[in-house]
């Protein structure tokens, strides 16, 4: 019996990951793919990675992207942790209800009509579309993450740090920018990392607030995959996949060896006094 | 120890007309919406006055506190410090240091860095500044540990911490809301001689909030005992103890027995009070109570003597029997069920090692006190 629901367990895990991973990991494997043609294997080569950096609209793309992500997810940091703060620290104002309720809003809004209403926004107001109305659109729609994330730390922040570091005398402003910040700090980063994957990985809303000169890396695989799928693409999707990975592991083994040493120092504090 | 019990016997600012109160509360009320935390209390402490607020949970002891550090503005009312209005006055800049019921150390920051913080923002200069935290460690004994992070430490010493970072500005009065409380019992006594030391060394006033009335009896100068949001008494530990004004802080403070009855007569030379079944009870104490009045006598166990003969010239005894014993090493509280069902607490001191004769259960005894051992208190 026992044995049964583990082996079904393991079958299901297995069928859940390959459902996951193995389109991934075809995307990988074709990319090192010798021939031309996506779907026939020739042998391994490393050719398209290397035809992929002589591309130069690709890489014009990517160069986008990389600037649209750092400004916006940079900028959505920045407001989504003082929309946070406002919204949990002023918790008596009139509609407060109304105001964390269209915080969450932009959240569940589907992104063609987020991006519609931007368009028509930088239209009527005649506002030149390009790299700042993309930056602007990831901005709206990015902060609203990095509000959650960093909204979620703020619920369970001790208060009293802030009241002991006043009552020591520091004013507020100190107090922010060196007891609040540095604790919550670790939210703060992982909203920052949200809204840089946001923006890198976001098609529909960039696709209505771009103009000329401005078109981001999903953009222009979007177009190209139109055209026909070439192994170029695939090299690009695997170099972006990597890159996710390799941030994601970093943070991960960060915050683990971090717990670790806590472990271990607490242990050793209340053992050895 | 040091000679605490003199210096503190001749310390009484309270009595002298001429002394100004350091802090004082007037007619201070605290609303939170409808709810009424602090009610209409007024209270003034002295300079070097270690005072101590007493009371159950929720009476509003962490409100009062937090008013005189400026975390709460007042409903209604004035605080003034040392001559000084306090409204308006934003926390930083208050000259009164707070040690929090949850430490609320700086997670970040070492040992050090928390302790240096408050100096910091004084725009001290910093050679002074590591001279001063080092002696702050040094009196609260964590030389070795002042690299360590606030999660690197004990319970005990996170709370030496606390208590370092507050006291290091030498603040004009330093409030702490329940100090000890994460302490076990023998670090928790051994703390409480120390910070009445450092009270002592450093001169200041000390506003400590505790819901242990052993607490406050071993450190305070005066005890405030509150109810909901009101002072009920204010005196020092002895007179708290000795002359509680209500049956509240007679209940509160201490292990006490209350027989109520009526007043059969009241003058000048005591108090004699019916208790039904025949009993009548004289105390020499004499509150505004008239004859024919609600009374109670209120009595502390301890002056309470049990013997298994009627005692020959006892103003007060009556018998029952043995209904509980109970050996705490030093002393035994012994209850005794009267005949009218009520029963009274009574504990005599362990002076001898091994009793010939001990009490047991059900034996007939006789419980007696003297006139002056118990107050009369009226209906409230
Ligand atoms: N910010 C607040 N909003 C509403 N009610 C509050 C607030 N702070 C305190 N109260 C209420 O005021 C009363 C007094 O609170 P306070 O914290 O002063 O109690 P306390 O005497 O310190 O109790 P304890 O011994 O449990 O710490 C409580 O009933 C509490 O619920
Ligand atoms: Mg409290």
């Amino acid at each position: 019996m026992n044995s049964n629901w583990s082996r079904f367990n393991i079958a299901s895990v297995i069928l859940g990951f390959a459902f996951l991973y193995l389109p991934i990991a075809i995307l990988v494997i074709y990319s090192f793919n010798e021939s031309r043609l996506v779907t026939v294997w020739a042998g391994f080569s490393t050719k398209w990675y290397g035809e992929l950096f002589r591309n130069q609209g690709l890489m014009d793309a990517a160069w986008v992207t990389a600037r649209v992500g750092l400004v916006s997810a940079t900028f959505a940091t920045i407001l989504g942790t003082t929309a946070a703060l406002a919204l949990t620290r002023y918790t008596r104002f009139h509609g407060r209800i109304l105001f964390s309720g269209m915080v969450y809003a932009p959240l569940v809004m589907p992104e063609v009509i987020t991006g519609l209403s931007l368009l028509l926004l930088f239209v009527s107001i005649d506002f030149g579309r390009g790299f700042w109305t993309v930056t602007l659109a990831h901005i709206t729609f990015s902060m609203c993450f990095v509000a959650v994330v960093v909204q979620s730390r703020l619920v369970s922040f001790d208060r009293s740090l802030e009241e002991a570091a006043q009552d020591l005398g520091a004013s507020p402003v100190t107090t922010f920018f060196q007891i609040t910040l540095p604790v919550i700090l670790p939210a703060v980063i992982s909203g920052w990392m949200l809204a840089f994957t946001l923006s890198l990985d976001d098609l529909v809303i960039a696709s209505f607030t771009s103009g000329p000169g401005a078109t981001t890396l999903p953009m222009k695989i979007y177009s190209q995959v139109r055209l026909g799928v070439t192994p170029e693409i695939n090299a690009v999707c695997t170099l972006l996949i990597a890159a996710v990975t390799i941030g994601v592991i970093i943070t991960s083994v960060l915050n683990k060896s971090r717990e670790v040493r806590r472990r271990r120092d607490e242990q050793a504090a209340y053992a050895g006094r | 120890m040091k000679s605490l019990g003199s210096i503190r016997r001749s310390f009484e600012p309270w009595n002298d007309p001429d002394a100004k109160p350091y802090i004082r509360f007037d007619g201070v009320t605290k609303k939170f919406g409808d709810f009424v935390a602090v009610d209409d209390l007024t209270l003034h402490i002295y300079h070097r006055e270690f005072f101590a607020l007493l009371g159950g949970s929720g009476c509003g002891k962490s409100t009062l506190l937090r008013m005189l550090a400026g975390f709460e503005s007042t409903s209604e009312g004035s605080i003034t410090l040392d001559g000084e209005n306090m409204a308006g006055i934003p926390p930083y800049r208050r000259p009164v240091n707070m040690m929090f019921q949850s430490y609320a150390l700086f997670p970040h920051m070492s040992v050090e860095k928390n302790i240096a913080f408050g100096l910091k923002q004084d725009g001290m200069a910093r050679s002074e500044i590591d001279d001063r935290v080092q002696s702050m460690l040094k009196l609260v004994k964590l030389e070795q540990f002042g690299k360590r992070k606030p999660h690197q430490l004990s319970g005990g010493q996170r709370q030496r911490v606390a208590l370092a970072r507050s006291i290091a500005k030498r603040p004009k009065v330093l409030l702490l809301d329940e100090p000890l409380g994460a302490l076990d019992k023998k670090l928790r006594e051994e703390t409480q001689f120390e910070l009445m030391d450092l009270q002592q060394d450093l001169g200041l006033t000390f506003v400590v909030v505790t819901h242990d009335q052993e607490e406050a009896m071993t450190m305070a100068d005066r005890i405030a005992v509150m109810n909901y949001g009101r002072i009920i008494q204010i005196a020092t530990p002895a007179e708290i103890y000795e002359a509680p004004n209500s049956r509240f802080v007679a209940d509160f403070i201490g292990d006490v027995n209350i027989f109520d009855g009526t007043v059969v007569s009241a003058d000048p030379t005591g108090t004699e009070l019916d208790i039904g079944g025949g009993i009548a009870l004289r105390s020499d104490n004499q509150t505004n109570v008239k004859a024919g009045g609600k009374a109670s006598l209120v009595i502390r166990p301890e002056k309470i003597r049990v013997s298994r003969e009627k005692p020959a010239d006892t103003a007060n005894a009556m018998s029952g029997e043995m209904w509980d014993i109970a050996y705490l090493g030093d002393m035994t509280v012994y209850h005794i069920k009267l005949e009218s069902g009520q029963i009274v607490k009574a504990s005599s001191l362990n002076a001898v090692r091994i009793v010939a004769d001990p009490f047991t259960y059900d034996d007939r005894m006789w419980v007696s006190f003297d006139t002056d051992g118990g107050v009369i208190l009226g209906e409230e």
